[in-house]
């Protein structure tokens, strides 16, 4: 398949490829790893006239722990993340950067990309949500920090202007005693997750709820945060009743469709039933247990 | 198209430097298919999918039906075509064939891509380890069964000093 036909642009700094946006006009777009956008635009859903390649700009591919922040500059690619020790401190961004489709798109896939692209079903744009997560943003004006929650507007849509592109993911490590988990549930490894839960459970003492958060994804146009659900957990011993209410009210806040990867009631059986998991998972991994989270996918 | 509009792209593919100037939309896979007649790497799902497009760009294996041509300029590439040396099929290859890791043959070259990468990250991978490194690459003939064999092999054989 043969995307249509656009220029293409190369710029050796950020400034050339803020200067490039402006002169290229609105149909003009920054590319990244590529595996969200390259897939649309050969199936012609996107029609860019100019990609503008950030590729070549040096410095965009760190990964460094910074005063209780993890940042990671906007070209590491997934598997970059999976690889790092750095990111051993938060194993929920290693479920996520492990299971992202296959070894050959975690290899070239970006994490800015993936959350410039804010594509309903991308996996980045979930689990982050469950940390405090920022996104720097460089423009004509500057540069300027946005909360993740605030950059990811809908579906495929951010705050980012047109002259604008991510240059840096930055999170905040998680307090002692807090455990993520994240579980997407998948058909086979190079597609999308039919649904994904992602969790975070602080704890106090052995068992108690200091707070939670849960975010699922591919059941709406955006991530969805079951604030409801957490705060039914929020200062209440966790056991499996106060989880399964969790689980039940995750279900009613989620909004999914109808597709190819299944009905909607599916996926609403299929989501009650990670919540409850990715709780579990969480609160071990609080408590500072070894558990297993991630992607999960006939043949792993 | 005009040719003003064309973009050079140059690479290095199996250590040999190559270069044309062709439309930014060519995808890697057919810049390597088309316009350097290495027709080795397969184009099967062209959505990302099937992996038999695999090739190593730079150290690491990508799906050459999703990179544009130019992304990748000024990289080294290694197709099927660069695994035999002098006429001597590579350790991997020997062992697909040994164990008859294929049956038609079309995701062969990504899987022996995939392989090479494994192994090179990996020179003793578990099957779990296995399962993974070739998640990518999607095979409607052999069941699999004989691809982790020849994996197995192909990590014995190149083992040995």
């Amino acid at each position: 398949m043969y995307a249509a036909p656009f220029s293409y642009h190369r710029p050796a700094s950020l400034q050339e490829a803020i200067k490039l946006l402006e002169e290229l006009g609105e149909e003009a777009r920054i590319i990244a790893g590529g595996q969200s956008l390259i897939p649309l635009m050969k199936m012609r859903m996107a029609r860019p006239s100019a990609l503008v390649d950030i590729n070549f700009i040096p410095g965009l591919s760190e990964i460094r722990a910074h005063q209780g922040e993890l940042r990671f500059g906007a070209l590491t690619r997934h598997a970059e993340i999976e690889n790092s020790e750095v990111t051993a401190a938060i194993p929920i961004v290693h479920d996520c950067a492990s299971g992202i489709a296959d070894v050959q798109v975690r290899n070239q896939g970006t994490i800015g990309g993936s959350l410039a692209e804010a594509d309903p079903s991308g996996d980045w744009g979930t689990v982050l949500q469950t940390l405090e997560t920022s996104v720097r943003c460089f423009g004509p004006k500057g540069e300027r920090m946005v909360a993740l929650e605030e950059f990811i507007k809908d579906a495929y849509t951010t705050v980012l202007g047109h002259e604008e592109l991510v240059t840096e993911v930055i999170v905040k490590l998680p307090p002692k005693g807090s455990g993520g988990a994240h579980l997407a549930f998948k058909r086979s490894a190079p597609v999308y997750p039919t649904v994904s839960v992602a969790t975070q459970v602080t704890l106090e003492g052995k068992n108690t709820c200091k707070d939670a958060r849960i975010v699922m994804g591919c059941v709406g146009l955006t991530a969805i945060r079951a604030k409801e659900a957490e705060a039914m957990l929020r200062g209440k011993t966790l056991n499996e009743k106060i989880v399964q209410a969790a689980a039940e009210s995750a279900r009613e806040t989620a909004e999914p469709q109808s597709d190819m990867r299944g009905s909607a009631d599916y996926k609403r059986v299929l989501l009650a039933a990670l919540v409850r998991r990715a709780i579990g998972i969480a609160a071990r991994r609080a408590r500072g247990e070894r558990a297993e989270a991630g992607h999960e996918y006939v043949g792993r | 198209m005009s040719d003003a509009e064309k973009t050079l792209v140059r690479i290095r593919v199996n250590g040999e430097f190559r270069e044309a100037q062709v439309e930014p939309r060519t995808l890697l896979v057919e810049f390597l298919r088309e316009h350097l007649n290495l027709m080795g790497t397969h184009i099967g799902c062209d959505t990302t999918y099937c992996g038999a497009c695999t090739v190593i760009l730079n150290g690491h294996t990508v799906k050459s039906c999703t990179l544009f041509a130019p992304m990748a300029d000024g990289g080294e590439i290694t197709t099927v075509e660069g695994l035999a040396k002098n006429g001597e099929l590579h350790p991997i290859q020997e062992a697909f064939a040994e164990c008859h890791g294929l049956q038609c043959g079309f995701c062969t070259p990504g899987l022996l891509l995939s392989t090479m990468y494994l192994l090179k990250k990996t020179p003793k991978p578990s099957d779990q380890q296995i399962r993974k490194a070739i998640a990518g690459n999607t095979c409607r003939c052999t069941g699999y069964q004989n691809v982790f064999k020849a994996i197995r092999t192909a990590a014995a054989a190149m083992e040995k000093p």
